[in-house]
């Protein structure tokens, strides 16, 4: 047992610099596998969407899913990366139960994409993570392991193997290491993952749900001393399921691998499970002795030769990438960077620019789907997307607010009618009878009444204290349901007591 | 012996569509032949019994109704046990895969049974398809039809024995070193490697993925010819299949001719290591070729040499990942208890036999880190040079000729315990399968000294497999004739 300290993560940041580096498989959302015409679809009856080919029985074959490598292309595009004009699938030998033919058709010295980089943002700054390589493969089946206490191979009584995810296409994606990133590592690698899941998801590529494992992460970390220029031994931390996770599994290793050195040991070359409850990784199987999986190329394909020409027209179908989203509407709608991560956060971008589409303004736009939807989508555990309302509604209860037909406060009312399904804004608005009171005789009477009912008040008014006119406009308010614009209630007041 | 046993496929095919007999005739007399001479010969693992009569009674009520029917209805077809079969049992001669059913067919036998033929058994071979005897199969050895105490070659050398025996006019064999050329040779018929890509792998268990070539065996050139035409073409399924029109093999095996031909004779396979007699026979059919008009000129393929070494690199590699699938988890055998870990190595130990773990531990070794550019990347250059004296060749000649193996049929237990002996017997086949170009082995006499075939290899360029049989036809016309009655007429080993 290694001696250890313990260092929180200030502390661990003042004497080491981490570096960390992200591989991460996308499951490729194909309609059928990588070499043979199973279909893909999640969650179907375990070994029902199997066939000789992915069950890898003697004598099958495989062939190459060419809307796979269609799709890992467009990825390499995205990425930046330089796309092969050759390149090779190869087998990656090892024995595991849930691969059927115990060697995997992966890519190894010729993967189909190379040096890339992605920007992402952080805090408002930019930070380019650079892209080793990107490359195809095939995934495993899926082994679940009864009667053990840890889930896991080791002390289970018995192993079940689906083998319908054997087969399904998996793009690796493989970050150069990260340098430089100081505390804000985990971050950092998080929004990594953020943008390259938007990226993919731009792309319609993947389904990208980290939860049904279509998206999975390991995050390589090492620290060095601080002004020493030597990087440390690195750590592969598996298991990572989720975006948080991301985040907390690079920190967790930075403290882990401090208290580590700190307390004059040295960190072992390993890979770690992360585990989700506690926030912390624990040993897996050592790396020191790295399995040889001897690698060579694959003798029943044949190479991957996309034409140049092949290759341009995929570039050129591309559509607007998240960079270039956010560089547009950051110009258009005058944003900052902050405010702009602050809508993606929210994960808004999408109904916000819709909701300008439908003629409302940016600001307008972001005021409701960041304030009032964005409440309610928290109170019902939704994203705002999911919300029963559409851009083009919200849009519409924007312009009668505009127009001055409705305030603020009928607005939302009108917002609960669509979202309790009442109807369109219009028909909430008829139905509720929810219009705002613009008949100025109907007002001129409650303001009366108003101010029968405070002297004191009129007084101070009478007298140049303007402001008391709150109280004034509030008792109308309340007395005509909240259905007056407050604003020419004021001036209908001021003008009373002038 | 019944009349019907000796016919050949082509003999056979004009007999049923004049309805001068019946498949199930044909069947018949080829199970009762099975049931008479196999427990000598033993060149069957399964006998398909009233599944092919079942097959030939479909095909002659097919026939009765009119429908078009092709060359090889009702012809029986005996199959090497590595293509995959349903309804027939496929263990590769191994014994780990004893008892399994494929649920699937191979590309091959789907268009055979498409084409009428009857699929007559499953033929034993070399576990895997790694030997050149049947001594390395996981169940028997076969035995020669000329001399029952001598090997029938190997790997496909089931196949071979049972079209020398009479039990089937045709059967599927494998090439991957010389595995159809080999047998086809020490058994005096005819065998054929295709080119690679030429006929299609799927459903064919894999012994070496870039090596491995189906192909057929007859008792006379157009037989082989009507089996090849029928079994090949373009596969989806299979990604190194050639998408190109099959070469017409068939109209040139009705066509032998070499008048104008450039015939190349390959320097290398000769001296040291060749039996007299073999080359005797090999020399006279090289005469023999002059004779009948062709230009016959010497040719060097410096780096044949090496082929046997590079192969040996090569084909274990692939050996090495092929096979780690029989782990006991899915089908087949399954041995020992505990973690699965346990169970493959078990599995693995008990189900596969000497030679077949000989060379997954060379390929493994081969393939392994740090190894890897000496030996399987060196191997891939030497297979590279290879390729490039066959087409410097091939600029000067039409097809080249050697010998198909350096002796005749050797006695059972001779080589089982030398392996490099048993290697040689393919020196003179494995360049092609390098290559994945096409050869054929045709029968070119008795060697003087023990009274066994030999065989003349055609090789020719890549697509090119009509010439072989155009050369081939030729040669086999010449000789019958020469002799007065086909060579094997001859053979004593069951009578």
């Amino acid at each position: 047992m290694t001696v250890t300290t313990t260092v929180t993560y200030e502390s661990a940041l003042q004497r080491y610099e981490p570096v960390f580096g992200l591989e991460t498989h996308v499951e490729l959302g194909t309609r059928t596998k990588m070499f043979c015409g199973c279909i893909t679809t999640f969650g179907a009856e375990p070994n029902t969407q199997t066939c000789p080919v992915c069950l890898g029985l003697p004598g099958s074959l495989p062939v190459a899913n060419r809307v796979a490598i269609e799709y890992t292309i467009k990825i390499g595009l995205a990425l930046n990366c330089s796309i092969a004009s050759w390149c090779r699938f190869a087998r990656k030998n090892y024995f595991y139960p849930d691969m059927p033919k115990n060697f995997q058709i992966s890519q190894y010295d010729e993967p189909l994409c190379t040096d890339g980089y992605l920007d992402v943002l952080v805090g408002g700054k930019t930070v380019r993570v650079g892209i080793e390589r990107v490359h195809l493969e095939e995934d495993t089946g899926k082994s679940l392991h009864v009667g053990g206490a840890t889930g896991r191979i080791q002390g289970a009584e018995y192993s079940l193997v689906d083998y319908n995810r054997a087969g399904i296409p998996l793009v690796e994606i493989v970050t150069k290491p990260v340098p430089g990133t100081g505390y804000l590592a985990p971050e950092v690698a998080k929004a990594y993952v953020t943008e390259l899941r938007d990226v993919l998801r731009t792309l319609g590529v993947s389904d990208v749900r980290m939860e049904e494992g279509s998206l999975r992460c390991d995050v390589n970390t090492s620290l060095s001393v601080r002004g020493s220029g030597a990087w440390g031994t690195r750590t592969e931390t598996k298991n990572v399921n989720s975006l948080r996770s991301v985040e907390r599994a690079v920190r967790s290793e930075i403290e882990r691998q401090a208290g580590v050195l700190d307390a004059g040991g040295r960190v072992i070359q390993e890979t770690r499970h992360f585990h989700e409850d506690s926030g912390v990784t624990t040993s897996g199987r050592s790396k020191e002795e790295a399995q040889d999986y001897r690698y060579f190329p694959e003798p029943d394909l044949v190479p991957v030769a996309p034409s140049s020409d092949w290759v341009e027209a995929l570039r050129v179908s591309l559509p607007e990438l998240p960079s270039a989203r956010r560089a547009r509407l950051v110009e258009s709608w005058s944003l900052s960077e902050l405010e702009f991560e602050a809508l993606r956060n929210a994960g808004a971008l999408e109904v916000v620019e819709q909701t300008v589409a439908c003629g409302a303004s940016p600001a307008d736009a972001r005021k409701w789907w960041l304030g009032e939807l964005a409440r309610r989508a928290n109170d019902s555990g939704l994203e705002v997307s999911e919300l029963p309302i559409t851009p083009a509604q919200v849009a519409r209860v924007a312009a009668l607010v505009e127009s001055g037909a409705l305030n603020d406060r009928l607005a939302r009312q009108v917002i609960d009618g669509v979202l309790e399904g009442e109807g369109t804004p219009d028909e909430v608005v008829a139905a509720r009878g929810l219009a705002v009171v613009s008949d100025d005789s109907a007002l001129l009477a409650a303001i009366d009444d108003a101010i029968a009912a405070n002297p004191d008040v009129a007084d101070k008014v009478r007298t140049g204290k303007t402001a008391a006119a709150g109280v004034l406009v509030g008792a109308v308010m309340k007395a005509t349901g909240g259905k007056a614009a407050a604003a020419r209630v004021k001036d209908l007041i001021l003008e009373r007591l002038s | 012996m019944d009349e019907l046993i000796t016919m050949t496929a082509a003999e056979l095919s004009a007999a049923m569509a004049a309805g001068e007999v019946s498949a199930a005739e044909v069947t018949a007399a080829h199970l009762d032949r099975i049931a008479a001479v196999d427990d000598r010969v033993r060149a069957f693992l399964h006998v398909a019994g009233d599944g092919a009569l079942a097959q030939a009674r479909d095909i002659d009520r097919r026939r009765a109704a009119g429908e078009p029917l092709g060359p090889l209805a009702g012809v029986p077809v005996a199959v090497k046990d590595l293509f995959a079969t349903v309804g027939m049992p496929t263990t590769c001669g191994s014994r780990i895969l004893e008892g399994w059913h494929p649920p699937y067919e191979s590309t091959i036998t789907t268009r055979l049974r498409d084409a009428g033929a009857v699929l007559i058994g499953k033929t034993n071979m070399d576990e895997f398809a790694m030997g050149s005897s049947t001594e390395n199969s996981g169940f028997w050895t076969s035995h020669n039809p000329w001399d029952l105490a001598k090997v029938p070659g190997g790997s496909s050398g089931g196949s071979a024995a049972a079209v020398a025996a009479c039990e089937a006019p045709l059967a599927l064999g494998t090439d991957t070193g010389g595995s159809i050329r080999q047998p086809a040779a020490v058994c005096g018929i005819v065998g054929t490697k295709p080119t690679y890509g030429g006929s299609s792998r799927y459903g064919v268990v894999a012994f070496a993925s870039s090596l491995d070539t189906p192909g057929p065996f007859g008792r006379t050139v157009l037989d082989a010819a009507l089996l090849h035409e029928a079994m090949s073409g373009h596969d989806p399924m299979d990604s190194t299949s050639i998408d190109a029109p099959v070469p017409s093999v068939v109209e040139a095996a009705r066509h032998g001719d070499v008048a104008g031909m450039r015939v190349g004779v390959v320097t290398e396979f000769s001296g040291d290591g060749y039996q007299p007699g073999v080359m005797a026979r090999f020399t006279e059919a090289v005469e023999l070729l002059e004779s009948l008009g062709a230009k016959v000129t010497e040719i060097s393929c410096p780096h044949f040499t090496y082929a046997l070494p590079a192969y040996y690199l090569i084909a274990p590699s692939e050996v090495s990942s092929n096979l780690a699938r029989f782990d006991g988890m899915r089908y087949g055998l399954r041995a020992g208890a505990g973690s699965a870990e346990e169970v493959m190595a078990v599995t693995r130990a008990a189900g596969f036999g000497a030679e077949v773990k000989r060379r997954i531990m060379l390929g493994t070794y081969a393939l392994s880190s740090g190894y890897y550019d000496a030996y399987y990347g060196k191997a891939q250059q030497v297979r590279t040079l290879i390729i490039r004296d066959f087409e410097a060749a091939f600029g000067q000649v039409d097809v080249l000729v050697s010998p198909v193996t350096p002796t005749t049929a050797f006695p059972i237990g001779e080589r089982a315990d030398d392996p490099m002996a048993m290697y040689l017997a393919d020196l003179c086949t494995i360049p092609t399968d390098l290559a994945g170009n096409a050869a054929i082995s045709v029968p070119c006499g008795l060697a003087d000294e023990d009274g066994l075939p030999a065989g003349l290899q055609v090789m020719a360029p890549p697509l090119a497999d009509d010439r072989l049989y155009r050369v081939a036809a030729a040669v086999e016309a010449a000789l019958v004739d020469r002799w007065g009655h086909p060579l094997l007429a001859e053979a004593k080993g069951l009578v």
